[in-house]
């Protein structure tokens, strides 16, 4: 590996776990498509900001567009006050219009200059390690991984330090306002992290990437287990594990890298969603097909307890009737048959079956629930 | 305006956009009505793979083979946004977040793959990111115009089926209607809405074109049949006007101009709409606060007078307004109306009238 690729992989796992963090809020709170609206209209601020300063590289530029970016929030909000438009309705409404502005904004009075829409949305990475911040005669690395290390502490510090409000504000905002916090700051404060993070973010990745890395890791994490801390630990992981499988996948393909890292965390998500323990496609499919086979056996075991020690227990116990007195196959008899004998549920002759003392416990157990 | 009925291209691009609007403002409305609002934008992102793996199988730039694969491509994607709804925990908005970013990120590792295979004939492709209603041919026009056509004709045949599922898919499951169905039927609709817009405004912004005319028409009428008249006819207006502009105006992008005609539509919809209008809302607010302290001041004086029954005295505007604040103005209007009249420089006494008003 070239000290170019490391690099690229360092800001790429930088800004995965940057956006992971607050992403973990935003799919808790169902506020998911907010980063869509966020890492769109931040276009807008970006221009603005270039028109005030007349340079694409000053940090007043990521102020103007994270205020762009919490704009779009109260604008939504303002929107969705007014009774006339539902939320998602309104987010619909806000998003595309504050990025046209700044699409015309572009092609009208900033043609030419590094502000091209393709960038701003899609990205690129590989050009990320030319930039460098250099001062005092040192090359302190590239300027988006300073940019995004600072972002990441901003965020694991503003986590860390309202821990207790985020938490409770996120989960039961009633008790939350009734407790005598205020959910509504938490709110704005998370949004705040979120456009700071996106701003950051969409220099180096485009904006598709920022919405990708933000929900789709802790939509995985979250199939994988109930506990906060290890639900931003997990989706921070998985973030950054995406970044790396994704600079791979581009670097074999010869492709974008945001947008293999995009695909990786997609990849990520179908893996939880299929293999995750308890939760997953494979497991509840297992888990319905072991209690189909349990259910058969109580059924077996109540079949012969209500026949049994009665004339007709000679036709009713034989295993090859067992197809017309509960509408088996014959295959899918003999299976349960075998089971429930292991089990030792019920013994056989051979021909006959007759129930054990447990078989006789659990008919009557299931019974009489 | 008048280059709208000489100049070809023009007339295309409007006619073109004028389509688009229509069909997407209809269809759309459905979606808004359901909150699915942003399910257009999941559509449409997930569009992109879909055109370009119709490329890589085909070869073919056709606009027919290409919206083809952003159909399906679209379809599929909402499919997973609905089993991953139906099978985890995940929320619905998280869900299109997932597919909306990931579909798109897939379509941008295809494209770039395309771009830097040796044989670039791929030039085209990418104008389904940011749209491009300037390069709109008379075949495009044909397909937009037959395959929107087909959607509204299959929105109008049932009709009914589509309020029910809009408005009480429960009830209409009740009733033996297959909602799941035609949950997927209307879907299907939106697919061929958006991926008719796709190469006029781009993916981007494809989504308000579902949204705004809908939440515009939504505020002029309270009937459905109306409402999503209204929501075509503001769909096609908003494309008239976006293209038309976007052509007369030097490096005007048509699509973000199309988008904020239809913003600008919403806008003075919510403001101005009769009844349900901001603007409307506030006069009536206004209206009813005075009528309320107008009556709060006759009760107010109609109380003092029983209190002190010595008849011909009357009662200080500054007792009033302790009582109910702000009494002078409306004592004045009062007395214009001939329900109280003026002793006295601050003497206020009921009339005739107005004790009547008053104890009604």
């Amino acid at each position: 590996m070239t000290s170019g690729q490391i690099e690229i992989q360092l800001i790429a796992v930088v800004v995965a776990v940057a956006c992971a963090l607050p992403g973990t809020f935003l799919v808790l709170r169902r506020l998911a498509l907010v980063s869509d609206a966020i890492s769109h209209s931040i276009l807008l601020g970006i221009v603005l900001g270039f028109f005030v300063v007349g340079n694409v590289n000053s940090p007043v530029l990521l102020l103007g567009a994270a205020l762009v970016g919490l704009a779009t929030v109260v604008l939504v909000q303002v929107l969705e006050r007014t009774g006339l438009v539902k939320e998602d309705a309104a987010i619909g409404l806000v998003f595309p219009a504050l990025f046209s502005i700044g699409v015309i904004l572009i092609s009208r009075y900033a043609d030419g200059v590094h502000l091209d829409i393709d960038a701003v949305l899609l990205g690129e990475l590989a050009f990320a390690p030319f930039d460098r911040l250099e001062f005092w005669g040192w090359d302190w690395g590239p300027v988006s991984l300073v940019v995004m290390s600072a972002i990441l502490a901003v965020n694991v510090a503003a986590i860390t330090l309202f821990w207790k409000e985020l938490k409770l504000s996120t989960f039961d905002p009633a008790l939350a306002i009734a407790l005598g916090f205020t959910p509504a700051l938490v709110q704005y404060a998370l949004m705040g992290l979120v456009s700071l993070t996106a701003v950051g973010a969409f220099d180096a990745v485009g904006s598709i990437l920022v919405v990708a890395l933000m929900i789709a890791p802790p939509a995985a994490a979250y199939l994988l287990t109930d506990s906060l801390p290890r639900l931003l630990v997990l989706a921070a992981a998985i973030g950054a594990a995406s970044a790396i499988g994704g600079y791979w996948l581009a670097y074999a393909l010869d492709a974008s890298i945001a947008g293999a890292m995009a695909t990786m965390t997609g990849v990520a998500f179908a893996l939880a969603w299929l293999f995750a323990p308890g939760r997953g496609l494979v497991a509840a499919a297992r888990r319905r097909a072991r209690q189909k086979l349990e259910f058969a056996q109580t059924m077996l075991a109540i079949h012969l307890a209500n026949h049994e020690g009665r004339p007709e227990a000679v036709e009713e116990s034989r295993v090859d009737h067992l197809d017309r007195h509960l509408r088996w196959d014959a295959d899918f008899a003999l299976r349960i048959v075998r089971l429930a004998e292991r089990r030792g549920l019920v013994a056989s002759d051979g021909l006959r079956l007759s129930l054990t003392q447990a078989g006789r416990e659990l008919a009557a157990d299931a019974l009489a629930r | 305006m008048l280059d709208l009925f000489d100049d070809y291209t023009l007339r295309t691009v409007a006619l073109g956009s004028a389509a688009l609007g229509l069909t997407s403002g209809a269809l759309g409305s459905f979606a808004v009505l359901r909150r699915q609002s942003l399910l257009g934008d999941a559509i449409s992102h997930a569009a992109l793979p879909g055109v370009a793996v119709a490329f890589l199988l085909t070869g073919s730039k056709a606009p027919l083979v290409l919206v083809a694969g952003a159909a399906l491509a679209g379809f599929l994607g909402t499919l997973l946004v609905m089993g991953v709804v139906r099978t985890t925990r995940v929320k619905y908005d998280t869900a299109l977040g997932i597919v909306l970013s990931v579909f798109f990120g897939f379509g941008l590792v295809l494209l770039t793959f395309i771009q830097r295979r040796p044989d670039a004939s791929q030039a085209g492709l990418d104008r389904f990111l940011f749209g491009q209603a300037a390069g709109l041919l008379r075949r495009d026009l044909l397909t937009m115009a037959i395959l929107g056509g087909l959607a509204l004709a299959v929105m109008l045949l049932v009709w009914k089926e589509l309020k029910l599922l809009a408005f009480d898919p429960d009830f209409g499951a009740s009733l033996g209607f297959p909602i799941r169905a035609l949950d997927i039927l209307l879907t299907s609709l939106l697919v061929v809405a958006i991926v008719i817009g796709l190469q006029t405004v781009g993916v981007v912004l494809m989504a308000a074109m579902m949204i705004a005319p809908f939440a515009a028409a939504r505020q002029w009428s309270d009937r459905l049949g109306v409402a999503i008249g209204l929501a075509a006819a503001f769909g096609a207006l908003a494309g008239v006007v976006g293209s038309v502009l976007s052509s007369e105006a030097e490096r005007l992008p048509t699509g973000p101009t199309i988008v904020l005609c239809a913003t600008a539509i919403t806008l003075i919809s919510l403001v101005f709409a009769t009844r349900r209008g901001l603007f409307w809302q506030s006069l009536r607010g206004r209206r009813d606060r005075r009528r309320l302290r107008l009556a709060a001041v006759l009760a107010d004086l109609l109380a003092l007078e029983e209190q002190h029954p010595d008849a011909g005295r009357g009662h200080s505007a500054a007792v009033l307004s302790v009582m109910s604040g702000g009494a002078l103005s409306s004592l004045e209007e009062l007395e214009r109306r001939g329900y109280v009249r003026r002793l006295d420089a601050d003497e206020w006494q009921l009339t005739d009238a107005g004790r009547q008003r008053a104890s009604r």
